[in-house]
Formats: structure tokens, sequence, C-alpha cells
């Protein structure tokens, strides 16, 4: 059953030949044998997957309905609250936290009949574009694991293209779920800001952060975003399905967008390795003989997005992450003397350099005498961006750009330089930004075998032909098909 | 060029923060901070001028919730991840000052 | 420095709780006096990934004491982030409103004893949450309970426009009677569900010079009583203190003193050297308040006639003193509870003596309002129409009022009757007792009709023959007249 996707996985398991439990067993199988190279999971659940699985079968074999993921194995980032293992974010100071509540996208998995298998590694706190971050564990690119998978949501994704899963879901605060899925080879999808619940996902950039789905297909990527889009009561930033009305998502996914229009920003690409640009416009070319058609534009607030993004994020991290205190959960430091200390102290010990850095960043920009130079500053150019897409999308379908100027980069090659590697997000970040959807679709591999994805955006809400669109290439390629060595 | 922050404003900063830093970490956070400091200067390129300044990204309003009440965790669940807890309250260091500010 | 000139300048911050059901941005009880910790949930307990959603009852609780405080309210509001760390905080920050205030630019009007009245000016009037509560009576740590956190709270801030201890107290009380009228807070002060924090300097003349004493901001304030003593006993400290050290408002600190309720003494808490950085910023995770000219139409709507209005009203309108009118509409449900009795043609009078005389004191034994009692206005009125006309007495009254609060159905008719209450006032019956008693007594019918020093104690003796066959029951003032008719 290897290398099913997991579309395919449930035909097969309609189809009477493979139980939901088989199918777990395989992947429990996979991840005894892989995992501990490749170090995707924080934490796994074979136990609890394989009751479900049974139960699922059970319910199967006895003509019950089950939900649109019933038996397929699928694996959570660990920033989503779930009320079974810890919910570490990566993080010391999380490491025994165990929430009294599930995330709304948990809910949304287990009624749909999805079987978790484990909770995947990421950067600590989602901050991170290697996975390098993450204070409890190490995963490495499964197409060379001298190299990161990307980050943060670096364990999804190497969870996916290594077969150790069938589907997992990321967090996308400025790229986390698109980065990944270019480094490693597999389908990231980053939603429209409010089309999928918040609910449970730990903040990092609440104005940002978008939960989404990291897949082997683009068919893929809307059967999980059927499951998981939809107005949430307990989100007030998630929208009224009256305003953005939902879809089937699979519905019209096979039809083509006849006489797309595709924009492109040729100063901005230019700013990307040779081969990562390649593979772009070979992408490009593709649509161009499907009947596209492709314009130039200059967008000129794009160069200042890694700015207004480092301060916005970092600002709301700041806040955010002021709870993580020793006082009523999470970690403690015994070294505290008085309770100011358990604040700083338990923080000190508590968080890593990187988490420490962005709080430093953001504290700064929202201190009193910087607000309106950083903070203020950063949001008004955020509006100069958005204004920038919405002029864009006037007369475009969509914007295609590279995901990554770089593939995926060595173990430690830009840990020390925080700068360069934000610098890694520059073609993410944007939609996070304007909080309009992309997607990240393998295209290509580099002259070392390592993954190149294109990254294409749509207008907010337009997920449905966002996916069409890239479904267009995808089923003229099989980039997608391709495994890493190591999962053969 | 000068530094974008120099130390004694990250130690301010650190303590808004409560973050104990060690000195390494003080001069480390002081020359990577300026660096993107001086990064993030790039937005004063901007004119901004009556560019209102975009918080939310999705033009809605007014979401509210009914008055209703319902069931909370209830103390024992309250308490279950407390580091340290005193029968039915969460335990810390006595409080002696009232500097809850920063 | 015989005569030392200075004046009191006094401003307040005021936090009063709103009697929603459930919390501000979640739906755990707001209830007084539970078990500690057991009124909490992930969000106002902080948990990672949680997320506020507003109440609207607490909004509309919101606007209407803006209203009644004559504040132009705000079309567009929204939520800010006020950054500090303090163990009953459990996100190390509080979500409240800093640039955008639901409502600003008001003003309150205070009775004074003269009988006048004080405008006192507010300067905003906005929403925000609770924080839960420290104790510190457990040793040698600090107790948190987080029962209390998320209580929807309305920060009143005034100009400081009180110049006496009294008008303090006088703008509490009001504030109390005008929130309690509303409907929207209990406001008791013991409980914490009104809390005053006075800030209190002096203007003193000097060899022809004003100085102005430092600010002192009071806290710990649990009753009327202690906010008033505890300005008095800041006045003449503070003149001690300016003459001890000349300190002034420019020269000296602004500091934070807690009243000793015991002592009856002020102590220095701390002192302010520079402002704190409290790092406001927009709350992400809300959306803002937009309040359309309809549906702030429809609160205003429910806005009541005010308690300062209505007691003025009281005295102009029902010929009542200033006393009594204050008295009778220092409830709201009083207050009506009179007008209902006047509607159902009560005298005014009457019925404000039979309340606040009998009513409040048989309320008070209870532990009820007037309208506890449950007496129907309609009985009241009838029993007032009674005394009026001489069918009961005024003691008859208070027996009647006492049977009522007992059997609140019963109309006062049937218990005169049945308690033989009635006062016989029929001159044609009265007439045939009195001409037997001067039949039975021709020695002091005499002695009357002889005039001269015994006369008007045998009058005195025939009224207490009469009452004496009576039972008590007959109207004196009646007898009085046929006596002196038939006598004279």
């Amino acid at each position: 059953m290897e290398h099913l996707t997991a579309l395919e996985l449930r035909k097969t398991i309609s189809a009477g030949q493979i139980s939901c439990v088989e199918a777990a067993e395989e992947i429990f199988q996979q991840i005894d044998r892989l995992d501990p190279i490749i170090g995707a999971y924080i934490s796994t659940y074979p136990h609890q997957a394989l009751k479900n699985a049974a139960d699922i079968d059970r319910r199967i074999a006895s003509g019950q309905p089950v939900g649109p993921l019933a038996g397929i194995p699928v694996a959570i980032k660990d920033n989503m609250c779930t009320t079974f293992g810890a919910t570490t974010c990566a993080s010391k100071i999380l490491e025994n936290f165990y929430a009294p509540y599930n995330a709304t996208v948990v809910e949304k998995l287990l009624a749909a009949d999805a079987v978790i298998v484990g909770k995947a590694n990421m950067d600590e706190f989602a901050m991170g574009s290697s996975t390098e971050n993450s204070a409890l564990k190490t995963t490495v690119n499964p197409w060379d694991t001298t190299r990161v998978p990307g980050g943060s949501s670096g364990g999804p994704a190497a969870a996916v293209a290594a077969g150790l899963c069938y589907a997992a879901l990321g967090s996308d605060t400025g790229g986390s779920i698109r980065l990944p899925a270019g480094f490693c080879s597999v389908v990231g999808l980053k939603p429209t800001y409010g089309r999928v619940s918040r609910y449970g996902l730990v903040a990092y950039g609440s104005s940002l952060d978008q939960i989404g789905p990291i897949t082997r297909t683009v068919a893929d990527s809307a059967l999980m975003l059927n499951v998981i889009a939809g107005h949430d009561p307990a989100d007030s930033t998630s929208i009224d399905e009256n305003v953005a009305p939902l879809c089937d998502y699979l519905e019209k996914l096979d039809e083509p967008i006849e006489k797309l229009r595709i924009a492109i920003v040729p100063h901005f690409n230019a700013g990307a390795d040779r081969q990562v640009q390649n593979a772009l416009y070979e992408a490009i070319e593709l649509y161009k003989k499907l009947g596209a058609q492709v314009i130039e534009v200059d967008m000129p607030y794009l160069d200042y997005a890694i700015a207004a993004y480092y301060v916005i994020a970092t600002a709301e991290a700041s806040s955010n992450l002021a709870r993580y205190d020793g006082v009523h959960y999470g970690y403690r430091s015994d070294r505290a003397r008085d309770y100011i200390e358990v604040y700083s102290k338990s923080r000190a010990e508590g968080f890593g350099k990187e988490v420490k850095r962005r709080i430093m960043l953001g504290t700064y920009a929202l201190s009193s005498g910087y607000y309106d130079a950083y903070y203020l500053k950063a949001l008004k150019v955020r509006n100069l961006i958005r204004g920038d897409f919405a002029r864009v999308f006037q007369e475009c379908d969509c914007i295609m750009m590279p995901v990554s100027p770089t593939t995926a980069f060595k173990m430690g090659e830009k840990i020390d330089d925080p700068l360069t590697m934000y610098l890694s997000d520059i073609y993410t970040i944007a939609a996070n930004l304007a909080g309009i959807p992309a997607i990240s679709v393998p295209c290509g591999f580099d002259q070392n075998d390592l993954p190149i994805g294109v990254q294409i955006l749509t207008p907010a809400f337009t997920e449905d032909r966002l996916l069409r669109i890239a479904r267009m290439f995808e089923a003229q390629t099989d980039w997608h098909a391709k495994k890493p060595p190591i999962a053969k | 060029m000068p530094e974008k922050i120099d130390q004694t404003q990250v130690k301010k900063v650190a303590k808004l923060s409560r973050l104990e830093l060690t000195e390494e970490e003080v001069q480390q956070f002081t020359v990577q901070l300026s660096a993107i400091l001086d990064y993030v200067e790039k937005l004063s390129e901007l004119d901004t001028e009556g560019v209102e300044p975009l918080a939310h990204c999705l033009p809605i309003s007014n979401v509210f919730r009914q008055d209703e009440i319902r069931e909370s965790l209830g103390t024992e669940k309250t308490l279950a991840n407390a580091p340290q807890r005193d029968g039915e309250f969460f335990k810390v260091p006595k409080i002696l000052d009232d500097s809850s500010w920063a | 420095m015989d005569h030392l000139q200075y004046k009191v300048v006094v401003g307040l911050e005021i936090h009063v709780q709103l009697c929603t059901k459930s919390k501000m941005f979640c739906s755990c009880a707001v209830e007084f006096g539970q078990p500690p910790n057991s009124r909490v949930c992930p969000v106002c307990l902080g948990m990672p990934g949680v997320l506020p959603v507003m109440n609207k009852q607490a909004l509309e609780y919101a606007v209407l004491v803006g209203l009644a405080l004559n504040c132009e309210i705000a079309a567009f509001t929204k939520w800010d982030r006020k950054s500090y760390y303090y163990p009953d905080l459990p996100k190390n920050y509080q979500i409240s409103q800093y640039d955008l205030p639901l409502s600003a630019g008001g003003f309150i009007e205070i009775p004074l004893e003269s009988g006048k009245s004080k405008t006192i000016r507010i300067i905003r009037a906005h929403l925000e949450e609770d924080a839960g509560k420290n104790l510190h009576t457990a040793g040698n740590f600090s107790q948190v309970d987080l029962n209390r956190a998320g209580t929807p709270l309305l920060e009143i801030v005034t100009e400081p426009d009180m110049n006496t201890a009294a008008e303090v107290r006088a703008l509490a009380v009001e504030l109390q009677r005008m929130v309690r009228y509303l409907g929207v807070s209990e406001a008791d002060m013991q409980k914490g569900h009104m809390r005053f924090e006075p800030n209190v300097n002096l203007i003193i003349a000097k060899d022809g010079i004003e100085y102005r004493t430092p600010i002192v901001e009071i806290k710990n304030l649990n009753s009327f009583r202690a906010l008033e003593k505890s300005i008095d006993y800041e006045v003449s400290r503070q003149i001690d203190e300016f003459f001890e050290t000349g300190k002034t408002l420019e020269t000296g600190t602004k500091s934070t003193r807690g009243w000793d309720d015991v002592k009856e003494v002020t102590v220095l808490q701390r002192e302010k050297e520079d402002a704190p950085d409290y790092r406001y910023f927009p709350d992400p995770d809300l959306v803002p308040v937009q309040l359309s000219k309809e549906w702030l139409e429809e609160i205003k709507s429910r806005l009541c006639e005010l308690p300062i209005h209505k007691q003025l009203r009281f005295v102009n309108e029902y010929g009542l003193n200033d006393y009594d009118a204050g008295v009778l509409t220092a409830d709201r449900s009083t207050a009506e509870y009179f007008e209902q009795v006047v509607a159902q043609g009560g005298d005014a009078k009457r019925a404000c003596n039979i309340i606040t005389q009998d009513l409040l004191k048989l309320a008070n034994e209870k532990g009820c309002t007037v309208v506890g009692l449950r007496i129907p206005a309609n009985h009241i009125a009838q029993l007032c129409k009674m005394v009026v006309m001489g069918v009961a007495s005024a003691t008859a009254a208070t027996t009647i009022t006492t049977i009522m609060s007992g059997s609140p159905d019963k109309p006062p008719e049937v218990i005169a009757r049945e308690r033989n209450l009635i006062q016989k006032s029929d001159v044609g019956e009265l007439e045939a007792v009195v001409d037997q008693v001067l039949a039975e007594n021709p020695k002091a019918v005499e002695d009357v009709t002889s005039g001269g020093k015994k006369s008007s104690k045998a009058c005195g003796f025939l009224l207490g023959q009469v009452m004496q066959k009576t039972k008590g029951q007959a109207n004196p003032k009646v007898v009085s007249e046929i006596l002196a008719k038939k006598l004279e």
C-alpha cells in the first residue's frame, strides 16, 4: 500500500482491499523503520490509533456511515492542542503540557474519522524555517538527511514525504507550511486567513497564523481542506460562511481554468537561485501550453514584506508568549527565589534562542518610543502590500513565484545567522501579510536531487480556484509521484 | 555604523520580556537584533503618509457570543498542569511588592 | 500658617464589574464566593491556543453606562492588549481598550448635601477583563485564584473635579445607584464589584504662590466610609508632608498608597519613577465593534430615568422632601413601586411614609427589597386610602403592613377587619355610643359643661369611655367632634 495517496487509500479501504487497522499498522511499521532516522514525530499514538482504526473498521463492516477521512492515517503539527498526549510546540517550556481540550481542527479530523498517528516536530513555537529550532528533536530532510526539512512545519512535511502518514496538518505564519512542503517535495496549502479555525492552534503571530494541509497531491489537499475549513464560533477571526461560502474543493478539481492569467513579478523572482528560477519558468511554460497567459507585473512593496513581517509577527509573538511564565502551567525553574524570578528564570530556561530573540524583537517594536517607527509603520506597509495584491488580482487570476530562494540547505548552515534564515521566507511571507491563500506544489529538482516547489497565490477565499490551478500542473507532471530514496 | 540597539536597551527589553539573559546572550542579542533592526529600517524608505495601519486582514466586525454559561473545567482540571499548587490554588512565591508593571 | 489656604483635587479611576451571566470572553459563570479556581476554562486560564469571543451583553451594558454618563459612544471601537506580568493575569496581558474607548467625554451629576448638584466630567469609560486574585494570607507564599479572571469590567475615569471627601463619596454613591438602576452591576463595594481608586493632591497657597503636592493614588478601599476617610487622611498627610519636605508635583514623584482599614491610614506601596510600559497594541484575536445608529438607539431605549432625576422629580411632582425622595430613589424598584402605589390612588405622602418607615424596615429584616416583600402595590394604595379616610390609624397601618409582609396576598381591609383594626368614623353609630356614655356619667358631663379647671380632664375621661366601649376602634377625632358638639 506504500505510496498511495490519501484519496487512493480511501478508495482501497472502501473497496475492502485493506482495513483501516492494516493501513495504520503499515504506517507504524514505516515509522518504526524510518523515524529513528527522519525524526518527524515528537509523539506517536499507536495504541489509540489502532483502536480508532478498529472502531472505524467495525462501523464500515456494519454498514454505518463513516467520515470522509475514514481510516486515513494523518499527522498533526505539535502546536495543535489535543486531549491525548502533550502539546509541546517543540519547546521545553511546554514539554509536559497536557491540554484539557482539542483544537477545532483536531475535532474536525476526528469527526471525519481520520486516524491521528502522531504529533510532528516543528521549530519551537513555529519560529523558524528549518525545524532546527525544535528543543525536543531533530528532523532531517528525507531527500538528503544532511539537510533541513524546512520549517517550521518540518515534521509534518518530512512525515508526508517519507510515507510516515498519508496527510498532515501544519501551520503557516510566514511560510511554515509551504517552505517545508517545497523542501520535501509535497503539496502545502496555506488557506485564506479566516478559512480554518485557529482555536487550539498555539498562537505565534495571531493575525498571520493559519492551519493548512500538507499532502502528497493537490487532490489530497482539497480532501483535507474540505474537512478542516469552516466557520468556528470559538474563533472570532474565522469567516462567516455566508460571507465567504464554502464549497466542495474536490468537486471541480479536475476542471482546468480556461484562459488562465498568470502574474509574475520578474524582479522579485530574480532573487532566487538560478535552478529554482528555471524550475519556476518551466512550470509557467507548461501553463502556457495549457492556454495560460502570462503577465509581468510590478509589485514594489513585496521587497518590504520580510521587514514588515518580522516586526508584526514578533510583536504579536512577544505578547502571545507572555503566558508561558511558570505559574499556571508549563515549565517552572527551580532556581526561582521570588515570583519575578519564576517568570524570568522559567522563561530563560524554557525558551530556546530563536524564541527569545523574537520575543525581544517584538517587545522592542511595541515598547514606548518605538511603537510608531516599527509596529505602526509595519502595519501601514502591510496595507501597501495588500494593495499590491489587490491591484494585480484585478487583471490576473493568480500569481506564481518560487516557494523559497534556495532548495533545502545543510543542517547548521544558517542557524547562527538569524537574518539570513529569515530571508528564506522572502517568497512566502507576503501571502500571510495579505491574508490570501497560497500553495506550494512540487515542480522539479536541482542538481543535487533536492526538491523545488512552485508557489501559486490567488485572492482571498478562492481556494477552489487555487487548487484547480495547482491541479492543472500536477495533472501534467509526475514530480509529486517521486519518492525520496530512503522511503522506497 | 552605530548599532541600532545597545546593550543597555537589550537589558531593558529583556526585563520587559521577563527573560533573564546571560552576559553572553546580551552581547549576542545586541549584535543580532541590531542587524535585524538595520534590515527592518528599510521600512522607513516608504512614504506611508495617509496609509491606514492594517491590523486585521479580514473586513469583519461585531463577532459576539450570547451571554450564556457553559461548564467550566473544574478545579482539578484547572490545576492539572500547575507547576506548583496549594490545595485549590496555584502557588507562587510570596508576592511582596506590587511591581505588576514593567 | 493659621489660615492655611488649600484646595483638594481628586479624580477617580473606577472599576465596575458588570453582572453578566458569563465572563467577558468565555462562557464561564460570573459568580462570587465559589470554590477557588472552579469557574475557570482554558480561555480564562489563558491556555495555549485559546481565543476570546466577546460577550454581547457586556458590551451593551457598557454602552448603557456610557449613555447614562452622557458620554459620546464610539461608532467604531476595538480591543487592545495591555501587557504586564502578574500571577493573577494568566495571559500576562489584559484585554482592554486603549486609544479608541467605547465611550468618552461625558459627565455625571452628583447630589450635594445642600440639595444642589455638581457636575463631574467623565474622561472615558471603557470595557476590559478583570484579573483573578492573588491571596497573601497563606504564609511564605502567595495563592492564585482565577475565578474572577475574565469578568467584564467597566473602567471609568473622571476628571479631577472633586474638591472634598464628601463629593467623592457622593459620586461613589450616585454611581452605585446609577449602575444598579441600569441593572448592569450589583455594585457591592465589599465584594469588589465596584472599586474606587482616587488620585488625590492639593493646591496649597503659600506666600502668594500656589504649590501642587505630588499626586497619590489610593488603593484597597472597600467601603464608602473608607473612601471618604482615606481622602480626609490623605489631605492632612499631604499638608504635613508638604511643610516637612516641600515636595511638589514637579519635584516629587507620583505614588500609590494603600488604605489600612484598621489603622485608618494610608501606607506607601510604591513610587513611580517613570511610567510603566504597557506596550498596548490591537488584539489580533478580536475584531472591532461597529455600533450602528439603529443598535445604539435600541440600547438607548433601555435607558431608564436616572436616580438623581427621579429624586428631583419626586420632590417637584409629589411634594416630598429631598431626604424622603432620596430614600425612595436609592433603589430603582422601590422608587417604581412607590409610583405604582401612587398610580393606584395612594396619597403620595402616605405612600412615602408607609414605604420608607414600615416597608423598608420589614424588607431590611427579611433581607430583601421592598418589592421583594411581594405586597401588591394596589394593596398599599388601598392602605393609604384607609389612613387618609380615617379607616385605619397610622399605628394600625404599621400592624397591617407587618401582617401583609407575612401574607402578601391579603388585602388591607381584610386584615383590618380580621384584627379589628378598623377605625369607626360613622357619626351616627358613634353618636349612639357617646349618648350612652354621657347618660352613664352625669358627673363628668357636669364638670365639662360647668367649665372650670376640671373640664378638660373630664372631656378626656368621656373620650376614654367611648374608646373603651368601642374597643379602641372609634376614630378619636370624630368622637372628639361629637363630644364637643353635644357638650357645648
